[in-house]
Order: structure tokens, then sequence, then C-alpha cells
């Protein structure tokens, strides 16, 4: 009998449709254990009432785009770093510059507080995670202090202290994370999985306090052992760079933002996306995500210089806050969950209440 | 193989969703022809414009259709003119969305900053060219500037750019007079966004330049065990000052800063809200410093204090400078673990044997299983206990309920904003008393302020 000869085109057809067939399987599985999404469960929870937020600080005094911001555990304090290289502690409160410090880079993307509230951390184009002593004394320069600690080999675009002074964990756009210690800057863990750039990391506030996570510009949000350097979890619904990654305060889910214009939140039991915070006319990315002390509001600075406040349990938006006047970049609520910061590219920062 | 090819080839035409693509599918919505935008002739002087519309159609429409505010229907819609979708047919140069009878019309697909063609700098001159023929030498000051620099630049093509310019003014005056007003009008709002004049915004400013990666997804299903969440935010809901406001009163509203100072480390009588939301968890006792006093006293009364403090002695390993850990390492085994210690923690013998045997080389994590085994005994047991105790109980009896303080009632006698001690004066105040050295304050001032 003669062989048949099959052409490519057919070959290709053929396994096109198996690779359907496959999929529809693979989605009819998943429905089986798909229970109730998140809004659902909250159907019986009472809605949210009017919503007044207002600034109530305006903190002006950066010469160029604000990037990032942190809060100080005072409660009061923040700082914050722009573009122009310039990293300002403010007392929010009063509105007060306590200390400025000048890199020797532009676009300082990441600052951090230490949990002492003795000195700060930053860095952005260099390359570099710096800690910097805070001084009191007029007369000291704090850039002379300065002390090196992270080295990456592309910029650095997140870091935060961990428990203390002593530690420092940093994303950047290596495509890679990195624990150091600050004394000797020695690297202690580093973690390998995200496929391009990473652009956001925070710490789980879990019992055993062993891990964290970071978003890039793969789409991916990883789950990482701090101990191991393993990654744990992966998740990827995403459809574009995710810019900024938050835990919900129990430890047991996270939300992030993206530039494909929605808040997502996981549940990390169940391995998944359980709700999706999103609207039409919502067109824009989102930039910085952080949640209420009682994790049901989250508050998005979205790059067409809005906050949009999210109901986490419903999935409906309760607010939208105007007053910036270019790209939200930053936002964080403060440590005692009274108001919350906002840093923009109109080089101010707003604190809202 | 076969099946990768099939994957890419599926992969190349699945659109990668950016803020262009969001931004368009609300303009194809517009131009959908039931429902989307009502669109009319515009007079301009005495020539007629087809398909126009006005801004307060452009935001009854939006509002209409996505169900939002006139606030923010104005907000989106100015976006959707800056970014070059829509553009003004009267005052072409200022691209902002008016909400009245000012005329708009959408921009051609040619002219999408989507599709990305490079507006080189050829392209600009020729525009300019055209512009500077037809008025006659009269160009705005900013684009004379461009003009002249231009032509320094790439004056070794300047006879073409000059014929290209007549060759196209010549084309367009063949056209009718709509059309030509038209295609001005388009061509100009493209050159504002890609050329934007000083003082003006560059919207394709997008910060450092990231790699990404164009790949296709599944969606995931939605999952179980959410009923957490529900009752996390009902239990936390009172303590949330965003969501309930605070007693005394919130600081950043009322500049009264009385809410932090009766909650501050050193109080002397804790709120009642801050007392119980000790109750809510062990995580919750442990990291508010005083919870941890408090149990520190009903474990004294117990006999069971080693165990808080060799929790915090590992803590202080765990987060400390990398140079000490073998020091520390030895002073907990010394007073924790070694036979006969003075505070010998009662750990299971398997864990005990492997953490003695671990110490021998020892490293960060060395104490880890013994610490949370140690962690564990105390959530079982002690905490469970101190909840029930008298110690506990008379505490929550006695636990302050602020008053609430509202704000001043006169707007013009704003409570002076006190500034409050730096935590970095506090530590080297410390320093400069001999009291303690400085990383170790730094260390302990960190690590004992929360988990």
């Amino acid at each position: 009998m003669a062989a048949q000869e099959v052409q490519p085109s057919e070959t290709i057809a053929k396994l096109k449709s198996e690779s359907e067939a496959l999929k529809t399987k693979l989605e009819e599985e998943r429905a089986k254990l798909h229970d109730v999404e998140l809004h659902q469960v909250a159907e019986k929870v009472d809605p949210l009432g009017q919503f007044v937020m207002k600034t109530r600080r305006t903190l002006k005094g950066h010469g160029n785009k604000v990037l990032c911001m942190d809060w100080c555990k005072d409660k009061r304090r923040i700082v914050s770093s722009s573009q122009d290289g310039k990293v300002i502690v403010w007392d929010a409160f009063t509105t007060n510059k306590e200390h400025a410090v000048t890199m020797p880079c532009t676009w300082v993307m990441a600052c951090a507080y230490a949990p002492s509230g003795c000195a700060v951390a930053c860095g952005g184009l260099d390359n570099k995670c710096s800690v910097y002593p805070l001084s009191l004394d007029k007369n000291e320069n704090l850039a002379a202090k300065k002390k090196s600690v992270a080295m990456h080999t592309n910029y650095l675009s997140a870091c935060s202290f961990t428990n203390s002074d002593m530690q420092i964990l940093t994303s950047s756009g290596d495509g890679t994370c990195a624990l150091w210690d600050v004394e000797s800057g020695q690297l202690l863990q580093s973690f390998h999985g995200h496929a391009a750039d990473v652009l956001c990391l925070d710490l789980a506030p879990s019992e055993t306090g062993n891990t964290f996570v970071s978003g890039g510009c793969d789409k991916k949000a990883n789950v990482w052992d701090m101990r191991s350097g393993q990654c744990i979890q992966s998740f990827e619904t995403h459809e574009s760079d995710i810019n900024s990654v938050r835990y919900y305060p129990s430890g047991d889910a996270f939300a992030s933002g993206s530039d494909d214009a929605t808040c997502r939140l996981y549940d990390l039991r169940a391995d998944r996306e359980v709700a999706i915070y999103s609207k039409e006319s919502i067109i824009f990315g989102a930039s910085s995500v952080d949640f209420s002390l009682s994790g049901r509001l989250l508050f998005g600075g979205y790059n067409d210089y809005t906050i949009n406040v999210w109901d986490v349990l419903k999935g409906t938006r309760v607010s939208i806050l105007f007053g910036h006047e270019n790209r939200v970049s930053t936002l964080r609520v403060s440590p005692d969950g009274t108001a919350f910061c906002s840093g923009s590219w109109d080089h101010t920062l707003r604190v809202w209440a | 193989s076969f099946i990768n090819a099939d994957f890419n080839i599926f992969r190349y035409h699945v659109a990668v969703m950016c803020l262009e693509n969001i931004m368009e599918r609300v303009i194809v919505s517009m131009q959908d022809p039931d429902m989307g935008m009502k669109m009319r002739n515009q007079r301009l002087l005495i020539t007629v414009i087809p398909h126009a519309m006005t801004g307060r159609d452009i935001v009854d429409w939006l509002i209409q259709k996505y169900t939002i505010t006139e606030e923010e229907a104005l907000h989106i819609g100015n976006f959707l003119v800056k970014y070059g979708y829509i553009y003004p047919l009267k005052e072409p140069r200022n691209l902002c969305l008016k909400q009245d009878e000012t005329p708009y019309r959408f921009q051609t697909p040619y002219y999408w900053t989507s599709t990305r063609w490079p507006a080189s700098e050829l392209d600009y001159a020729i525009y300019l060219a055209k512009k500077n023929i037809r008025k006659q030498g009269e160009l705005i000051e900013y684009e004379k500037e461009c003009y002249n620099a231009l032509h320094k630049r790439i004056n070794h093509t300047w006879d073409f750019v000059v014929m290209q310019a007549r060759e196209q003014l010549r084309a367009s005056k063949q056209r009718r007079k709509a059309d030509r007003i038209v295609l001005e009008c388009q061509e100009q709002a493209y050159w504002l966004i890609n050329r934007p004049p000083p003082g003006v915004m560059d919207i394709l400013e997008q910060g450092p330049d990231r790699r990404n990666v164009a790949n296709t997804r599944v969606q995931l299903v939605s999952g179980q065990m959410l009923a957490i969440f529900v009752k996390y935010c009902e239990q936390y809901q009172d303590h949330d000052p965003i969501m309930q406001g605070c007693l005394p009163s919130n600081p950043w509203i009322t500049d009264d800063i009385m809410y932090w100072n009766m909650n501050s480390e050193t109080v002397t009588m804790p709120t009642k809200l801050r007392v119980e939301r000790w109750s809510f968890s062990f995580m919750e006792l442990l990291n508010d410093p005083l919870g941890r006093k408090e149990l520190l006293t009903y474990l004294e009364k117990e006999f069971s204090a080693e165990n808080l403090c060799f929790w915090q002695a590992c803590e202080e390993v765990r987060h400390g400078e990398a140079s000490k850990i073998a020091a520390k390492v030895d002073e907990v085994y010394k007073q924790f673990l070694a036979p006969g210690a003075s505070r010998w923690v009662n750990i299971d013998s398997k864990t005990m044997e492997k953490t003695l045997e671990g110490i021998k080389h020892p490293h960060r994590f060395v104490l880890d299983d013994a610490q949370m085994h140690i962690y564990f005994l105390m959530k079982k047991d002690s905490y469970p206990r101190y909840l029930k105790s008298e110690l506990y109980k008379n505490l929550l009896a006695k636990a302050i309920v602020p008053q609430e303080t509202k704000k001043s009632v006169f707007p013009f006698m704003r409570r002076q904003r006190h500034s409050s001690p730096s935590p970095a004066l506090v530590t080297q105040t410390a320093e400069d008393n001999g009291k303690a050295k400085p990383s170790a304050a730094k260390a302990n001032a960190g690590t004992a302020s929360q988990i």
C-alpha cells in the first residue's frame, strides 16, 4: 500500500484541533473545581457608604517626578525619591523637610525607611541600593556616610528592609530579586525566575516571616521562599507589566496593579486569582496599590493621575480621587492606617484621609 | 516541532494589551454605528465639515456608556484628546476637551500613536515647511525655532524638503475645502503630540526602558476558601481608621495628635480597641510592644517567660548582622539550650538534637526549627490562657475609650501642628549618653518593634 503523504498544513490543522480539544477539556475540569468568586461570597456583606477622602497635606519640594515613597514606623514621617536624584525625608504631619540627600544618579525609583527610623535605603539607575544613616547634625554630610549594599546589573526597581535594619530585599530590571546583609554588603540569597524586568516586591506579614512576592514585566507575580531562594508559587493572569504588589493584611492573599488597567487579588491557599478590580472607563495602568488596615479597601494609584478606591470584597469601585496633575507613581497606606500617601510625576506628594 | 510552531503562530496573533489598545477600544465603541456617538455637520465660517461632534456630546456619551460622573467623563475625554484620538476643529492648538458646543472629530487611524510610524525629522521638516509656505513665513515662535534648527541639521536634504512641501500643498489645493481643512487639522494634531510645544507635557514619555515579554496566558478559574476574607474585614472594620474613623480623632484631619499619643509604645494605659486587637491573633499580641510586655508579665507568673525570651533571641539571630550570627547563636545556646542552662527551653528531643547538631556550624536559620516549635507552643497554650487570665481581663476593663474631638469650629484657628522627636534623634541621644552601642541599639529597635 502506498504511504499517504501527509501535508504539513494538515498536520498543523490536526494538531490545532487536538490542542483546542485539550484546552476545552482542561477548562471543563477547572470549571468543576470552580466554587464561587469573592464578590459572590461577599453578597451578604453590607455595602460601603459614601466615601469622603481629601488631601490633608501636600508636600512640595521635589524638583522633578516623585517616583517612590515609604512610611516611617512612627506613622508620620516619610521618605520620598525622585527623577532628579533627590531623596527627601519629611515629617508629613508638619510638612517639614528633615533630611535631603542627592544621589549620584537620576531616576531614583526605589526608596525605603528602615524599621528603626534611623536610616533610609534608595537606588535606581545606578543599579545599586545604598543605605544612608539619618543624622540630625546639620553639619554632617549624609552622603559621606552612605553605604553601598546591593549591586545589580540593571536598574533598581524596588527595595525593602526586612524585619530589621540589617537586611534589605531588592528587585531589579536585571530580572532578579536579592537579599543583602547591610553591614557587609554580602549577597545572602538571590531569586531567579522572572523572564523580564522585576518591578515590585512586598514582604509577607506571616507568622514565620519567610516569604515575599514580586511582580514583573513578564506579567507574572511570583512568591518566593527567602531561605531557599525557590519560587514556591507563580501567578500569571495579568495582560501586561505588573507595577505593584501588596499583601492583604492577613497574609493570605496579595493584590497587584498592572499596565493592563486592572488590579487583581490572588489567594495564596487556593493558588488562584479570586477577584479583578476593573472598569471599562479605566483605561490607564495602575502603578501602585495598597490596602486599608482592615483589608476592605484597596487604593490604586493610576497613570491617568487619579486614585481609585475599590471595595475588595464586592469588587466595586467606591470612589475616585482627583488632585494630582500627572501620573500617580507610588502609594502607601500609613502604618496605623489613618491615612495614605501618594507620590506623583507632578513633583508632589499628598496625604489623604 | 509542529506543536511549537502552531503555538508560536497562535501567540503572534494574540494582541498584547497596552494603553493604546485599551483606548482604541473606547474610540471604536464611540464610532459604533448603533450605540456610538451621534455625529453632525459642523460649520466653520463658510465651510461645512461632516462627521463632527460637540464636546458636550462626547462627555454625555461617556457618562451614559460607562455609568460615571461628569467629572470622570471629562477627565477621560481629555485624555482621548491629549493622546490624539480626537482633535478639536476650532483652536486646534489647544488639545483639551471642552464640555460645550466646541466641535471635535475622530483622528484618522493613520495618525494614531499606536501605528508607530516614526515621526522623523524629515516628516516634521516637511510639515513645518508646508506651514511656512502657507502662512508666508508667519510661523509661531517655537515652530520657527524648530524650523531653523532643522534647516541647519538636515541642510543637505533641504531641497527635498521644500520640494515635498510644495508638492503636498499643490495636491491639497485640488481637494475640496472641507477635506483640506480636515487634513490640516489631523496633521496638526498629530504633530502637536509628537513634537509638543515647550511647556506642554509630553504624553509619550514613559520612564526608563523596560524589557517585556509577549506571550499568551490562560485565564485561571477563581477558587475556594474565600470566606476568610469576609471574616477578616469584618473583624478589623472598627480598627480601620479610614473606614470607621478613630477616636479621639484622625490626626491628619483635625491636626490633633492625641490619637498617636494615646497609642504610643510607652503609654501607661492602652485604649480598649488596642487591647481587644490582641485577642484577634497571637501575631497581633506579639506585634504590639505593649502586648508583648503584658505577655511577658503573664508568662513570668507562669514560670515560662524563657519561651518568649528565646523566641526574641532567635529573631535577633535571623534578622541581625551576618557578622554577629556565630556570637549570638553561642549566647542563645548558653542561655536557653545547654543542659542546665539558666533559662532552659522545653523543646522536643528530636528538634533539640537537630538544633544542637546544627549550631556546631551556625548560620542565620540554624535556630528556625526550635524557634517555630516554641512559637507554636506559646500560640497553642500560653496565648489562649493569657486571654482568659485576670491580667488580660482587668486590663481590658480598665482600657480607655477616648472621647471624640471634633474638628475646630473656627477654621481659621487651625491647631498648631507640633513636631515630634525624630526616631533618629532618640538613638543619637542614647549614643551620646553612652547607653548602648549604636548598631546594637538599632538592631534591637528594629527587631523588637515587630515580627
